[in-house]
């Protein structure tokens, strides 16, 4: 269990930036405990509108869980998800859109998958194709358009999976862990797009362990430990100065159990 | 009796000079089985799809059925099918029985189950990829059954197969319900088995290579397309 000064939380403490900004979504004590064990633990969280909330923690913290849970692909045990002022539903889960660890390709082109995505969601003919060309050029995949989506390399695929969701151009937009496994230029050309998507207006919400990229992405930082927040503030601070033991053990690479009080920080 | 070498050399005259019966035969089997296996394709596609796809009460009960129902046991479905449509029947007005309709009918009672259950495995697999992402995108239940069994399309072949497979090498129902009358029911399966019992063995093994030969045919085509298909990763 964590110990008490990780139940001392800096949830809801916010930069005046965020402060000012309108909210768009919150988790009030949402938690999931699948047989009775709290995987996301009441989790208290704010997204405001046009800001980038990068979640860390550690390897089962529960960050995709949360993820998930935020988007509507889970039922929360507890607590509630609101978005706008009122609980989430089909129609508010058709204003985000989530890019996985591993992106889902669909079984066709590269083209396919993009025309797809926006069928479902209503949009045909000429705007669609607008789109698709758009989304095509932007991911830079307009040479591999015909080509077989699942034959692409694992970079081109996360281009594609980001470019077939900011296509439906949501409003809020959930990225798990979007550059795990890529190679620094594959990484780069997602950063990119997740900085033009910004630039549109996009309000981010994106897990990431690269300290580098939640400095080069994050306005603000959520830090989750055993499936409780126990820190969250402007990423910098946070980043910097952190204050609760577990993301400060954390950041600084040290190895760690849970209950951060007795165990001795190995030094390297 | 003749030999072995003897009767396949005629037999395999017979295939070269195209007997005028052989053909027939031949030509009403096809058109049993291929239309059986549509029928049971448009039929056992979907609502394997459904089950597959979704969740609802009863699903494993459902699919329990499905599963046992592949090994239903021709005979007695050429027996229900007899009893309904003879005379006696309630479906006997149609004046069915002894039809190469009556033999399409118990083939398709046959092969559904097979397409079904096995549609149901290949689109629950492909669902259980896709369910998170169709989730994100807020795509409905329409838009899911047609675009799962689309994307399934090359292993749905397979499905197919294996349930023209099953109906071109029926013989206990077709010949209970079709009554193997020449020129009127006789497919291969039940001539084989008639000719063989008369001593003509020439026709039957002439019948014999062709039924193998479609086999393979069928078997080497939806491989080939198959193979075409993993290599452009759409499989």
């Amino acid at each position: 269990m964590p110990d008490a000064r990780l139940k001392t939380i800096e949830g809801g403490r916010t930069s005046p930036e965020a402060a000012q900004a309108p909210l768009l979504m919150q988790a009030r004590k949402l938690s999931f405990c699948p047989n009775g064990k709290p995987l996301v633990d009441t989790v208290d969280l704010d997204i405001r509108e046009g800001r980038r909330l990068v979640v860390m923690g550690a390897n089962g913290a529960g960050k995709s869980l949360l993820l998930r849970l935020l988007h509507g692909l889970l039922p929360p045990s507890g607590g509630e998800v609101v978005w706008q002022g009122k609980p989430l539903d089909r129609a508010a889960m058709r204003e985000q859109a989530m890019v996985f660890q591993r992106p889902v390709m669909l079984r066709r082109s590269v083209i396919a998958n993009l025309q797809f995505a926006l069928a479902v969601r209503g949009i045909g003919g000429t705007e669609r194709r607008r789109r698709v060309e758009e989304a095509l050029e932007q991911a830079r995949l307009g040479d591999l358009a015909r080509h077989p989506a699942r034959v692409l390399s694992g970079g081109e695929q996360q281009r594609l999976a980001l470019a077939r969701a900011l296509a439906c151009t949501p409003r809020l937009l959930f990225l798990d862990e979007p550059t795990a496994s890529l190679d620094p230029a594959s990484t780069l050309a997602i950063e990119n797009l997740i900085a033009t998507a910004h630039a549109r207006g996009i309000t981010i919400v994106m897990i990431t362990h690269d300290k580098g990229q939640a400095r080069r992405l994050g306005d603000d930082i959520a830090f989750l430990h055993g499936g409780r927040l126990v820190e969250t503030g402007p990423a910098a601070r946070v980043l910097e100065t952190p204050n609760s033991g577990a993301a400060r053990a954390w950041l600084e690479g040290r190895l760690y159990l849970d209950d951060l009080s007795s165990t001795p920080s190995p030094t390297p | 009796m003749q030999d072995f070498g003897t009767t396949l050399a005629e037999a395999i005259g017979l295939i070269l000079l195209a007997d005028g019966d052989l053909i027939e035969i031949i030509t009403l089997s096809l058109r049993v089985t291929l239309s059986a296996v549509i029928i049971a394709c448009a039929i056992g596609l979907p609502f394997g799809a459904l089950v597959g796809a979704f969740r609802f009460p009863g699903r494993a009960v459902v699919t329990v059925f499905l599963n046992a129902l592949m090994g239903l046991p021709p005979v007695v479905v050429g027996l229900v099918v007899y009893l309904m449509l003879s005379a006696a029947g309630p479906l006997g007005p149609l004046r069915l029985l002894y039809t190469p309709t009556a033999m399409i009918i118990a083939q398709t009672i046959l092969v559904t189950p097979i397409v079904a259950a096995l549609t149901r495995q290949v689109i629950e697999d492909l669902q259980t990829e896709y369910s998170e992402q169709f989730a994100s995108l807020g795509v409905g239940p329409l838009d899911r059954i047609a675009a799962l069994l689309w994307d399934a399309r090359y292993s749905l072949l397979t499905v197919a197969l294996a349930g023209f497979g099953r109906a071109v090498a029926e013989v206990g129902a077709v010949i209970i319900v079709g009554g193997n009358i020449n020129h009127v029911t006789r497919v291969m399966t039940t001539t084989i088995a008639l000719e063989t019992s008369k001593g003509n063995l020439e026709l039957a093994l002439a019948l014999g290579v062709v039924l193998l030969a479609i086999a393979v045919i069928v078997n080497a085509a939806v491989m080939a397309l198959r193979a075409s298909a993993v290599r452009s990763a759409y499989a």
